[in-house]
């Protein structure tokens, strides 16, 4: 069922599909630091058209723990691409080498296009402002490993969610295990598009718009924080109100519910301040660490199978 | 309704009628007729309908055209009615209705969307999510597109 499967969003995968990657991303954990023999000899081809620090690295550091290879190009500037070769030729070539292609691309719907063309399962680690459904599996495997559970839960995400792809694969993820309310915390501005609001409406999901933060973070068990993108407003003075009210420090976290968990794809600018980090809330360097054994375990999942 | 004295019956072909006025031109540019086919053709605007108030047809002679084809209308002009005719009379006759999938004919509302790349060969496709009012969603991107935004793709194709 997973073998030479391509992953393109997360609303390509069910509950169980996630769940078995949990399940094998939990026995990956013995092997983080170890590795494990299990992809000798196969190729996974980066391509990562726009910068990465965390993603590329983890995928390439999952690749080598399951003692595979990687093939990894990080911006363009000395490859074929930079002489005018297209996607859809760069794609075919390395479909020849790899056994698999992780792909990076500002151009939405980058990474389907890339499927369509390559033989080869092909994993989008994000395209544009559009979806990072890997990222999404990590998140929702730092909730599952905390809680024993994702679905049932008072869930809210905080920040872009019109332009973030990252807060966009949570919100489609999270709600493939019905959350009990769904919060989306954002300036209006910065809304989830319509697109977003009428798949939720489909998949019947009791969420909420909300640009309140104070009131709201008392009643989650997750918040899911995103920065908030000074580039997208048109006022710098709004801005800057919007950026203040939206920061969570200590203060904020006064009467949250003991087991909150504070959630960041990462990087973070000021929208979590450090003196969080200490608390008991923190799970975002977690988070990012669990970046391996999810990627482990959906490498072996797609170049093994079952 | 007067059109007899613009222009006369056809003896076969396809009469594309109740456009709403204004829109014949896009609806020929939609099916993709640009007049060297040499297709005979005839184009009647702004003329009275009781239905729409004005409205245009398109006549099209010599050739029927299938109802695969003739539903992309439907997204710019959703009134369209069509009359197939043999022997100067009408055969058949049809409203259009939105299809459930589009391929090639519109683009993508999202500049950043990989169907709106010129060198590369992903053409634009789309599922219907909402035939009133009109939204198209991108196979790739998932952006919605509007009729207001297939209507303006279909002007600035004429250079007007």
């Amino acid at each position: 069922m997973f073998k030479g499967r391509d992953v393109v969003s997360i609303l390509d995968f069910t509950q169980e599909d996630l769940m078995k990657i949990f399940r094998v991303a939990s026995e990956m954990e013995a092997y983080v630091k170890t590795g494990v023999d299990l992809l000798r000899d196969r190729i996974l081809a980066l391509l990562f058209f726009e910068p990465s620090t965390r993603t590329m690295f983890s995928f390439q550091t999952a690749m080598y723990r399951l003692g595979g290879k990687c093939l990894v190009f990080s911006g363009v500037e000395r490859t074929s691409i930079a002489k005018g070769e297209t996607l859809g030729d760069t794609i075919r070539m390395m479909d020849g080498y790899a056994n698999a292609i992780v792909i990076r691309h500002k151009i939405e719907g980058a990474a389907k296009y890339a499927a369509e063309i390559a033989e080869a399962p092909v994993i989008n680690a994000g395209d544009g402002s559009h979806h990072h459904p890997t990222q999404a599996m990590l998140d929702l495997y730092t909730i599952w490993k905390a809680r024993g559970k994702v679905g049932g839960l008072k869930i809210g995400v905080l920040g872009d969610l019109k332009y973030g792809r990252a807060s966009t694969s949570f919100i489609f993820g999270v709600s493939l295990f019905k959350p009990e309310t769904l919060y989306l915390i954002s300036p209006p501005e910065l809304q989830v598009k319509p697109e977003v609001r009428d798949k939720l409406d489909e998949m019947n999901i009791n969420y909420v718009e909300t640009t309140d933060l104070i009131n709201v973070i008392k009643e989650l068990d997750v918040l899911y924080v995103t920065r908030i993108q000074k580039e997208r407003f048109p006022d710098l003075a709004e801005y800057q109100r919007v950026k203040g009210s939206y920061q969570i420090n200590k203060q904020l976290l006064t009467g949250v519910k003991d087991d909150l968990m504070i959630l960041h794809p990462l990087p973070r600018v000021d929208e979590i301040s450090p003196e969080v980090d200490e608390t008991r809330y923190a799970y975002y360097f977690e988070e990012a660490r669990n970046a391996i054994p999810v990627r482990m375990a959906l490498l072996k999942l797609i170049l093994l199978g079952d | 309704m007067g059109e007899g004295l613009l222009v006369r019956k056809i003896k076969f072909g396809t009469v594309i009628d109740h456009i709403p006025a204004g829109n014949a031109l896009n609806v020929v540019r939609i099916l993709g007729i640009n007049g060297d086919e040499g297709i005979r053709l005839a184009i009647i605007m702004n003329t009275e309908s009781s239905k729409l108030g004005r409205k245009d047809i398109v006549k099209i002679e010599g050739r029927e055209l299938t109802m695969d084809e003739l539903n992309i209308i439907a997204l710019i002009a959703p009134t369209a009615t069509i009359n197939i005719i043999r022997d100067y009379e009408v055969y058949r006759k049809e409203k259009v209705s939105v299809p459930d999938y589009i391929e090639g004919i519109v683009r993508c509302s999202n500049p950043s969307c990989i169907s709106n790349q010129k060198r590369e060969t992903a053409k634009p496709k789309f599922r219907v999510v909402s035939k009133e009012p009109l939204t198209l969603e991108c196979i790739y991107c998932e952006r919605y597109t509007s009729r207001e935004e297939i209507v303006k793709q279909f002007i600035s194709h004429m250079g007007v």
